[in-house]
């Protein structure tokens, strides 16, 4: 493209930018001649610049909205509403001629003809009254011609004659240069310049201006531009216009330098006296100080991401009839221009959503006392090494009542924790995917894609969100996001023989923990916690987080206590090593979807490590928490209820109802038989990017022929499997009480649930089923020789259900009914490497194995037939995942601790 | 003159496992000797990790993984690497060892014969029957593509 025309787009997209926020400006308060000035001049430099390259269109438009403006500047026309609507309309079509002429280098075709007529129909209703010539006479060049007469008002509404035979006919003249009749008040452009070329005008002073504004048509306006140019050549001789590819590419060098530095200063650090020590220094702060030129150029005000957002309110008040003012602070806050990019959609998103949802109509709040006009406050502040943007309105506050309903109705919480939440939890749902609370979609929000995309946005950057609400006074939405995302301040931390960088930004502070430390890790119910002064914090593992497998080789480790995901979280790692600045680079298209990690860098001795995503880890603690939370609540509701659980009821190979409970079960699917495929003798599904084994409840075998093959699918960790049924019938919340136990494979026994007799099936049957290795988990893999594990239990029926379930989980069991038993088999010399026991009889257990050397070391756990109750490490024997995941985390820290 | 110019194309000969493969010298940018490398946590089992090239972070996908292949056993020798750039990311393919560069006739190649192992035939653009051996022609856009929804649950 010509560099003229390139450098014309990027001008004109600014100048529009502003005119939109002007304009609104303008008119709120249609006395600010100021404000028109600005717009005027803005305007008319668009023009003028289009007829000297070359744009008719561009120019027809910018013309005809330039004359509208011109009324206003004169007072000849009252600013109205639809009239500022009117330019602002040209205004958007003149961007989508730019947009067009950016694609394809030249204007795009298209009829701009009505809306000229209209523009200039406007301008010219205030002109009915007013002397036809007002506008001409006011012109210092004498132009030789006389005033058109104002007849075909008409005309110009109607449209304009399109030949020169037509023009003359209707006795107006036609203009050769523009292709078009004049309209009223216009002269030829041959005229003018002629009167250019004659006239001692202020072109004389500036030589070829005049050609430059061939359509100037006042020579006030040829003041305005030629006030407009000598400001903005001074500014200009101040000012380069650089290409981001620059930048981006000065940046990509800076941060080769930085690292090269760390490097070098690494190895000096390493000589105890070396005469490169000064220089180094040296060059060191000037690389700092470089690093910080550079990132400046690139920082830009946050006003600039807000240039559109007047506009939209206008628009959106205009839409939905309310009155809505927005009140912007913190304009000149900078921040990187990556950044800033990365939050323009999301903060347009939330400010329409503010418009729509927030903020009452006109009759509403007048009913409630409050000020008919609505007021939204967008702020931006820096605190740290972040930026703050607050957007609040005094509308009505989120409905609670309806998100909680909302929340139910869309299966994100059950009934009983949709209402144990607080109001904070209950709002913090409309950043869930697919939620929107809006009653109807209206033309703007609703559309159920957006708190959640906003939040996502926010948080590829390392942003976080949040917001707080009040019936009546408002919500504020609050995010935080670093200033820039190229280099950050980072932590280097070892978690099994790796190392990796978390971002500083997350680190609230660091806690050392294990032997002979003020701090301990301890554990409830398997969930590991940290006291910190006088609160628990939840803990992650790095290592287990990421999967590294293997165990910590010291006794002592880390807690980074970390804020992020709007959650304060401990991450326990094996070492800290320093803190380096760190140069983020982005992570490859193969890696991308790692929501751990967000990026890599090279450190000072050139490996590469990965950079934690703290956002990504909070989620894992999110998921933790939450599955403890109802893990509470459901051992909370089934002490009430005598475990009560929710099973899904399904029929499988027969009119007879069967059972599994539901929370062994991640999803119900219905899948077109058509994509069930057959490999290696067996059924598969691709789901979701994985191969999902499906095996089939009913005894036959056989899935469906035709139609949609209802599945009930099982997840554990990466690991899926799908179990075919016939039908699902119903989820219930009873009480399991198994009436008769069974000896056939993948049966637990029967229970009498909404009255009928009711197959309960083992999962763990049909999981082996599908995969052989599916409980092999890396515990008990780790544990080649299988652990034996002895179980005393006075109820067989528990005796029978739980043995197979722990056999299953990698571990030799033997079931004896009581103490006795129990101490027979010890005498008989067997050897147990653990011990569960119910809770009954667990007081009589322990005084056998005080009175055994051989079992006072073997580790204990207390099984009990409800909620866990005081006892440490009870476990509900009901549970059998919680088992298991308690079983193998005694057996592993046993196996670290030996 | 040109005719057979037109017929002869360059390849770079690779061995993987107990195969030689060849990759046209016009697909890869460069090859290098890898130091050391960076598992990634969590990722694809055909993802080698990530490594330093001259201060560029390089995706690294193991070739013997990618073709179903047992993991190298030499430990003494270091693996070398091609390198090639797609989409402005820098990939390396983790190979055993480089041989030498072959101008070879269109008349000595063919396509996959069909019982090739699936595994191995999406990534074969074909081969050529060289005198002592035969030469699969690695597709590199192929080895590269791993499939991008895989990981998405």
């Amino acid at each position: 493209m010509d560099d003229l025309l390139s450098e014309f787009l990027t001008e004109t997209a600014e100048s529009l930018e502003v005119i939109d926020s002007e304009l609104v400006r303008f008119e709120q308060d249609p006395n600010d001649q100021e404000t028109l000035n600005a717009i005027f001049r803005l305007v008319h430099t668009i023009k003028g610049t289009c007829g000297f390259l070359g744009l008719p269109r561009l120019e027809a438009v910018a013309h005809a909205g330039e004359t509208l403006l011109g009324k206003f500047r004169d007072r000849e026309l009252p600013v109205t509403a639809d009239a500022v609507t009117l330019v602002l309309e040209a205004i958007d079509r003149i961007k989508e001629i730019l947009q067009g002429l950016e694609a394809a280098g030249a204007e795009p075709s298209g009829h701009d003809r009505p809306l000229i007529a209209r523009l200039e129909a406007a301008a010219c209703g205030g002109m009915e009254s007013a002397a036809p010539a007002a506008h001409q006479a006011a012109t210092p060049v004498k132009v030789a011609s006389k005033p058109e007469p104002a007849a075909p008002i008409q005309s110009a509404v109607l449209g304009e004659p399109k030949s020169r035979e037509e023009a003359e006919a209707l006795g107006i003249r036609w203009d050769a240069d523009l292709g078009r009749a004049l309209r009223p008040g216009e002269v030829s452009l041959a005229e003018l310049e002629a009167a250019f070329q004659s006239a001692v005008g202020p072109g004389a002073n500036l030589p070829g201006v005049s050609s430059a504004v061939p359509a100037a048509d006042t020579g006030e306006e040829e003041d305005f531009a030629r006030g407009a140019r000598s400001s903005e050549s001074a500014i200009a001789s101040q000012t380069i216009r650089v290409t981001v590819d620059v930048l981006e590419n000065l940046m990509t060098t800076v941060s080769e330098l930085v690292l090269t530095r760390n490097q070098l200063l690494q190895m000096v650090r390493q000589l105890d006296d070396s005469e490169f020590k000064a220089p180094l220094q040296r060059l060191s702060n000037i690389t700092a100080e470089l690093q910080d030129a550079v990132m400046k150029t690139r920082m830009q005000p946050i006003g600039n991401a807000w240039k559109k957002l007047p506009r939209i309110v206008r628009d959106a008040a205009h839409d939905l009839k309310k009155k809505i003012e927005l009140r912007m602070e913190g304009e000149q806050t900078e921040l990187d221009r990556q950044v800033l990019e990365l939050i323009k959609d999301p903060l347009t998103h939330m400010i329409r959503n503010s418009c729509d949802h927030g903020l009452e109509s006109a009759a509403d709040r007048a009913a409630k006392g409050k000020p008919e006009t609505g007021v939204i406050n967008l702020r931006a502040y820096h605190e740290g090494g972040h930026i703050i943007i607050q957007i609040a309105d005094d509308g009505a506050g989120l409905n609670t009542v309806r998100i909680r309903e909302k929340i139910i109705s869309q299966g994100l919480a059950s009934h009983a924790d949709a209402m144990a939440m607080t109001d904070a939890q209950i709002h913090r749902h409309i950043f869930a995917p697919g939620f929107s609370t809006a009653a109807q979609v209206t033309n703007m929000s609703g559309r159920g894609v957006g708190m959640d995309v906003v939040r996502t946005n926010v948080e590829a950057i390392g942003g976080t969100i949040d917001l707080t609400s009040a019936p009546n006074r408002g919500t504020t939405f609050t995010i935080k996001i670093p200033l820039t995302l190229a280099i950050v301040s980072a932590l280097i931390v070892g978690a099994r023989k790796s190392r990796f960088a978390v971002p500083q930004s997350s680190v609230v502070e660091l806690v050392r923990t294990g032997k002979g430390c003020q701090h301990q890790v301890e554990t409830i119910n398997n969930t590991k916690v940290l006291r910190l002064r006088d609160r628990l914090l939840p803990l992650v593992e790095l290592a287990d987080v990421l999967g590294l497998g293997g165990a910590a080789q010291r006794g002592t480790s880390f807690v980074i206590v970390m804020q992020a995901g709007g959650q304060q979280f401990g991450m326990v790692v094996d070492d800290v090593f320093d803190t380096e600045e760190i140069v983020v680079k982005p992570l490859s298209s193969l890696l991308r979807d790692l929501r751990m990690l967000s990026g890599a860098t090279i450190l000072g001795d050139g490996t590469v490590i990965m950079i934690v995503d703290p956002n990504g880890v909070s989620q894992n603690v999110g998921a933790l928490a939450g599955d403890a939370l109802r893990e509470e609540q459901a051992a909370a509701a089934s002490a009430q209820s005598q475990e009560r659980q929710s099973l899904l009821l399904f029929r499988a190979g027969g009119p007879e109802p069967k059972a599994v409970p539901l929370s062994l079960v991640t999803r119900l699917e219905e899948i077109p038989v058509s994509q069930i495929e057959r490999a290696d003798g067996r059924l598969v599904l691709q789901y979701r990017g994985k191969l999902m084994p499906i095996t089939c409840a009913a005894p036959d075998g056989e899935i469906r022929t035709e139609g949609k093959q209802p599945i009930l699918v099982f997840t554990q960790g990466r690991k899926l499997m799908g179990l075919a049924v016939d039908e699902i019938v119903d989820i219930v919340y009873e009480r399991l009480e198994f009436g008769l136990t069974s000896e056939r494979p993948g049966l637990l026994g029967t229970a009498v649930l909404k009255g009928a007799a009711t197959d309960v099936l083992d999962t763990a049957h049909f999981l082996r089923l599908a995969d052989p290795s599916w409980f092999r988990d890396e515990p008990a893999q780790q544990a080649m020789v299988r652990t034996r594990a002895l179980l005393i239990d006075p109820n067989p029926f528990f005796r029978s259900m739980l043995q197979p379930l722990l056999m299953a989980a990698g571990y030799d069991v033997e079931a004896v009914e009581g103490p006795e038993a129990a101490q027979k088999l010890i005498a008989a010399g067997i050897q147990f490497d653990v011990m569960l026991t119910d809770s009954e009889t667990e007081a009589e257990v322990a005084k056998l194995t005080s009175a055994d050397p051989r079992l006072a070391e073997c580790p204990r756990l207390v099984l009990t037939n409800d909620a866990p109750s005081g006892a440490v490490s009870a476990v509900a024997k009901t549970d059998r995942l919680a088992l298991i995941a308690a079983l193998d985390t005694m057996m592993s820290q046993q196996g670290a601790a030996a | 003159m040109s005719a057979a110019h037109d017929n002869t194309r360059e390849y770079v000969t690779l061995s993987i496992g107990s195969q030689t493969f060849g990759v046209s010298v016009t697909d890869i940018q460069d090859v290098f000797a890898v130091h050391s490398i960076t598992p990634v946590p969590l990722s694809r089992p055909e993802i080698a990790g990530v490594l330093n090239l001259r201060g560029r972070i390089v995706t690294a996908i193991d070739a013997r993984s990618r073709l179903g292949l047992a993991p190298r056993e030499d430990h003494v020798r270091a693996a070398m690497a091609v390198g090639v750039e797609r989409n402005g990311e820098a990939f390396g393919l983790i190979i055993d060892s480089v041989g030498e560069v072959l101008k070879l006739a269109s008349n000595t190649f063919e396509p996959n014969p069909i019982n090739l192992d699936p595994r191995w035939a999406v990534v074969s653009r074909g081969v050529h029957r060289l005198k002592e051996r035969l030469l699969v022609i690695l597709d590199i856009d192929r080895m590269l593509d791993l499939g991008q929804t895989a990981q998405a649950a």
